[in-house]
């Protein structure tokens, strides 16, 4: 019995207009989350809104300062780098994205069973984890690129491996606190099998602190991209994608071509900035238990 | 002055996404010195709110929107935070449902006792730790010296209960409030709970108010009672009188909806259900589960009148004419 | 509406139980690293005997209330009975079949008929999922029905326990105490079970709103031809809803009766103890003063004698032998050396 008023449910339009202002609650994560949908769209649209196509080779303008007709300036190609960075985000949103969503689906179904099974499963799997998770992620990532070969796929695949450990651990964890729960035993009395339990009863109230975690990690995984394209590894040149776009800058820093270098690593920090902003928002968003409460 | 408490006009709000919860609508209560006075209502009906509002712990969103709180005398919105934390400590002290949450699980109990007697009374660590074995004992607590040392969770519930009272009495003071301290605890203790309670009243001449939504319970403890229903207080008379005579249509059905294991009685729910506290009725806020309702009761608050000496009702449709 | 006390007609052919529960036995084994090191000294593994040789029968239509303080294991018959827990020895005979013996699969085609209202509302309602679709899955799980007729059953169980039906829509936290309360009620019944095990479904409720819930269950179980485990410490309600009653103290059922009986002539101290402990309300009435010194003693370990004896104000030497149910007249029984 507790000493919070009861407030009653609300009809379709309150109930937006509460998720409305909620959302504008948190300005912070409000903003991150129209960033990360500006950059979307301008992904999506690519086509459509790049002032040139993303390899338009035009020697005459090579290495171009920021200018009317370059609004960010040009490559040693005469690329045009707003484009380019433009096109580029497609590469680096999408498996951003699909990695993680892998990575999360396998975590989260993984930890689910070994969590409501419990036992050796349970401690195997445990011990599983610790391994994986022993080495530096990025570390991790290197290795699996370098073995699988450069490509974007084993990029991801690379991404992914290295976040299937935390989500299976922190699924887990949850899986263990919610199987005690009345709820889970009303549903195992109404004659609900296993495997129904798990997924229709129990999961869905482990996933809020997966889903803070997740948009944490597709930051990460934007970086970790970035990163081994930058040093070489997984996605190549002339792919355009902001890690390769960075680490060909890098090579003219020195003769003072500073767009080159500056802007796709701004478009990396940016986005994973906004990444790491997002997660409580989001997460309130769709706990149902804060619907009128404040 | 027998006045130790008094609450007048109170009015409490909180804010929320679905709108503002009027969770306490311009209630007058007062606590004489050295009695128990209960406090008794559903759950929602603002009793809780009520003794956080006299310790003054209204957080946002809620606040306060209307009435004074004057204790022996001083208006309790005057002091200082500072002044206030030491009434809190000092003079009125709370004890709560679920001891065992309330008690710090990685400090032994006997230190947590001990701290007090520290920070509010000055003593040194050795008088205090003597004065904590005292109060163990006075609270019936057997083997205090080992029970002392141990931690919240190495306790029974009634056995933290006991501790919360001694904790809660340590600094000696006027007014305790009592919120369901025996909810959740078995029967067979939760009895002793109450004579011990209502024993360190008298011992300590300490006012009690008991919060509870039992009624059993009430007519064992108290002296008066004071009865509130959706926020509003309907009734306040003396135990025999609620018990007897009520007055109040509210008080009534509550009186008839109890099970009882005393009589061949019949036992009848109380119709309808607590109103919402954002769209509250604008006058009385029983009125769409009262018999006896007539049209003043939907238009303004009936006003707490004394109908007899010592018996205050709230209510239009009843008619009492004088004794 | 009103209830007065429930007279009870004696079923006149059947008088086979629909339930008989011999012997049933629940130990817990102690792990930890204690009960490693009473092990090694050559020591038994310890264990928590919550359960300890209970029988008792219900028949069809009846309640049988089993009563008890915290601690008193019954909760644990009654999530035996549900098969929560399997137990450790016993039988539990249902309408003839043997349940302890089956194991999760072969026990599952009897959860139609054997269900449970939780003693948390709130706890026992899935947070994320709404009233209607908590109600509607019993049925999904056990029967064939349409999605359309699923509703159109949800609909009149929602009527059956007096929810509007606009209330299916709402979660758990959207809904008082007493309508999640109801939300449980109708998901046990959804199957049309024939036996309902009710884990204290009052407790949680205030006061006030207990009497409702008593008439409704009353109203259900004549209504739809049930029988009840009631399970409670609550005895204003357990005389309101139940014609027999077996008192439990740590794991052994220590007095059987009849309600009227066992709470107008209590033989077993601990039911005395235990009627004197309900608050009245009345203040000029006085309590039996009967009181148990001390504090329930932890179930792991026990001596043999009566369990009662450390705080039994009539304790005598003859208290440190082993005692058992003795009927002492028909239907009527107690384990205690004194009566």
């Amino acid at each position: 019995m507790s000493t919070r008023p009861l407030s009653p449910p609300s009809p379709l339009r309150a109930r937006s207009r509460m998720a409305w202002r909620r959302i504008r609650r948190n300005p912070v994560s409000f903003a991150a989350l129209s960033v990360i949908a500006l950059i979307a769209l301008a992904a999506i649209l690519a086509p459509l809104i790049a002032p040139y196509g993303p390899d338009e080779p035009d020697a005459a303008a090579a290495l171009g300062a920021p200018s009317w007709h370059h609004w960010i300036g040009t490559d040693m190609y005469g690329r045009d780098l707003f484009s380019r960075i433009i096109f580029a985000a497609r590469i680096d949103l999408s498996v951003a994205f699909v990695a993680t969503a892998c990575a999360l689906a396998i975590g989260a179904l993984a930890g689910a069973a070994v969590g409501y099974r419990g036992g050796w499963v349970d401690d195997i799997a445990m011990r599983g984890v610790d391994s994986i998770m022993a080495f530096p992620a990025f570390v991790l990532a290197m290795g699996i690129t370098a073995a699988l070969g450069n490509s974007t796929v084993n990029v991801a695949i690379a991404i992914a491996i290295t976040q299937v450990p935390s989500y299976l651990r922190l699924i887990r964890g949850e899986m263990l606190r919610v199987r005690e729960m009345e709820y889970a035993d009303a549903a195992r009395t109404v004659g609900n099998p296993a495997w129904r339990i798990v997924l229709i009863h129990l999961l869905p109230n482990c996933l809020p602190p997966l889903i803070v975690q997740s948009t944490l990690a597709m930051g990460f995984a934007l970086l970790t991209m970035a990163s081994l394209s930058f040093i070489g590894l997984g996605i190549q040149p002339p792919q355009s994608e902001w890690g390769v776009m960075t680490a060909e800058g890098a090579q003219q820093i020195v003769t003072g071509e500073w767009w080159l270098f500056l802007f796709p690593g701004l478009a990396v920090m940016i986005t994973v900035l906004s990444f790491n902003l997002i997660g409580d928002g989001v997460r309130d968003l769709l706990d149902p238990r804060m619907r009128g409460i404040r | 002055m027998t006045r130790l408490l008094t609450i007048s006009d109170l009015s409490v709000a909180f804010d929320s996404d679905t709108g503002t919860v009027k969770a306490v609508d311009h209630i007058n209560l007062d606590i004489r010195r050295r009695e128990v006075m209960g406090l008794v209502g559903e759950s929602g009906s603002g009793k809780s709110v009520t003794a956080l509002a006299i310790l003054r712990l209204i957080r946002r969103p809620g606040r306060i929107t209307s009435g004074t709180i004057r204790f022996d005398g001083v208006d309790l919105a005057t002091l200082s935070e500072d002044e206030m934390r030491h009434v809190r400590g000092a003079r009125i002290a709370m004890v709560s449902q679920t001891p065992r949450t309330a008690l710090n699980p990685v400090i032994p109990v006997g230190r947590q006792i001990a701290r007090l007697f520290m920070l509010h009374g000055g003593l040194s660590r050795k008088d205090a730790e003597t004065r904590t074995l005292e109060m163990l004992s006075m609270v019936r607590i057997p083997d205090p010296a080992r029970r002392a040392q141990q931690y919240a969770h190495q306790l029974s519930g009634g056995m933290c209960q006991r501790v919360m009272i001694a904790m809660a009495l340590a600094t000696s003071p006027e007014l305790l409030l009592a919120d369901e301290p025996t909810t959740g605890l078995d029967a067979s203790i939760a009895v002793r709970i109450l004579d011990l309670l209502r024993e360190m009243g008298e011992k300590t001449g300490a006012a009690i108010l008991f919060i509870t939504h039992d009624l059993g319970v009430v007519a064992e403890i108290c002296d008066r009672v004071t009865v509130m229903h959706a926020g509003q207080v309907v009734e306040s008379a003396p135990v025999r009188t609620i018990f007897h005579a009520p007055a109040h249509p509210y008080t009534r059905a509550l009186i008839r909806s109890i099970p009882r294991l005393d009589r061949e009685v019949a036992m009848e729910p109380i119709p309808g259900s607590v109103p919402s506290l954002v769209t509250p009725p604008p006058g009385c806020r029983y009125i769409d589960r009262c018999r006896f309702a007539i049209e003043p009761c939907g238009l303004s608050r009936p006003p707490l009148n004394a109908i007899a000496p010592d018996h205050l009702l709230a209510c239009y449709g009843y008619d009492r004419a004088p004794a | 509406m009103q209830l007065r006390q429930i007279i009870f007609l004696p079923a006149t052919d059947m008088i086979v139980p629909l339930l008989e529960v011999r012997n049933l036995r629940m130990h817990f084994p102690l792990g930890g690293l204690t009960a490693l090191l009473s092990q090694l000294r050559g020591g038994t593994q310890p264990l928590v005997r919550a359960v300890e040789n209970v029988s008792f029968d219900v028949a069809a239509g009846e309640t049988l209330a089993l009563v008890g303080e915290s601690g008193c294991g019954k909760s644990t018959v009654a999530r035996c009975l549900v098969r929560l827990l399997d137990p450790t020895a016993g039988s539990i005979r249902y309408d003839g079949n043997e349940l302890a013996t089956l194991d999760g699969a072969g026990f599952a085609p009897f959860r139609r008929q054997i269900q449970m209202v939780f003693q948390d509302p709130t706890a026992s309602l899935n947070p994320r999922l709404t009233a209607r679709r908590m109600i509607e899955e019993p049925i999904m799980l056990h029967t064939e029905l349409s999605s359309r007729a699923r509703r159109e059953r949800v609909d009149e169980l929602l009527d059956q326990v007096d929810l509007g039906r606009d209330l299916g829509n709402r979660y758990a936290h959207e809904l008082s105490g007493g309508q999640r309360q109801r939300v449980n009620i109708a998901r046990a019944i959804a199957t049309n079970p024939r036996f309902v095990v009710l884990d204290e479904p009052t407790s949680a409720l205030d006061v006030s709103l207990r009497s409702r819930a008593i008439l409704l269950l009353e109203k259900l179980r004549s209504r739809l031809g049930l029988s009840y485990l009631f399970i409670s410490h609550d005895l204003a309600t357990v005389r309101y809803l139940a014609n027999r009653v077996a008192v439990m103290y740590l794991g052994a059922i220590v007095e059987t009766g009849t309600t009227d009986e066992v709470f107008a002539r209590p033989l077993h101290p601990y039911t005395r103890a235990l009627l004197a402990s309900v608050p009245v309300p009345d203040p000029d009435l006085k309590r039996d003063k009967f009181t148990l010194s001390g504090e329930i003693p932890s179930p792991i370990d026990m001596d043999a004698g009566c369990r009662l004896r450390g705080r039994c104000p009539l304790a005598q030497a003859v208290c440190a032998q082993p005692v058992a149910l003795r009927e002492v007249a028909p239907g009527r029984a107690v384990a205690c050396h004194l009566v």
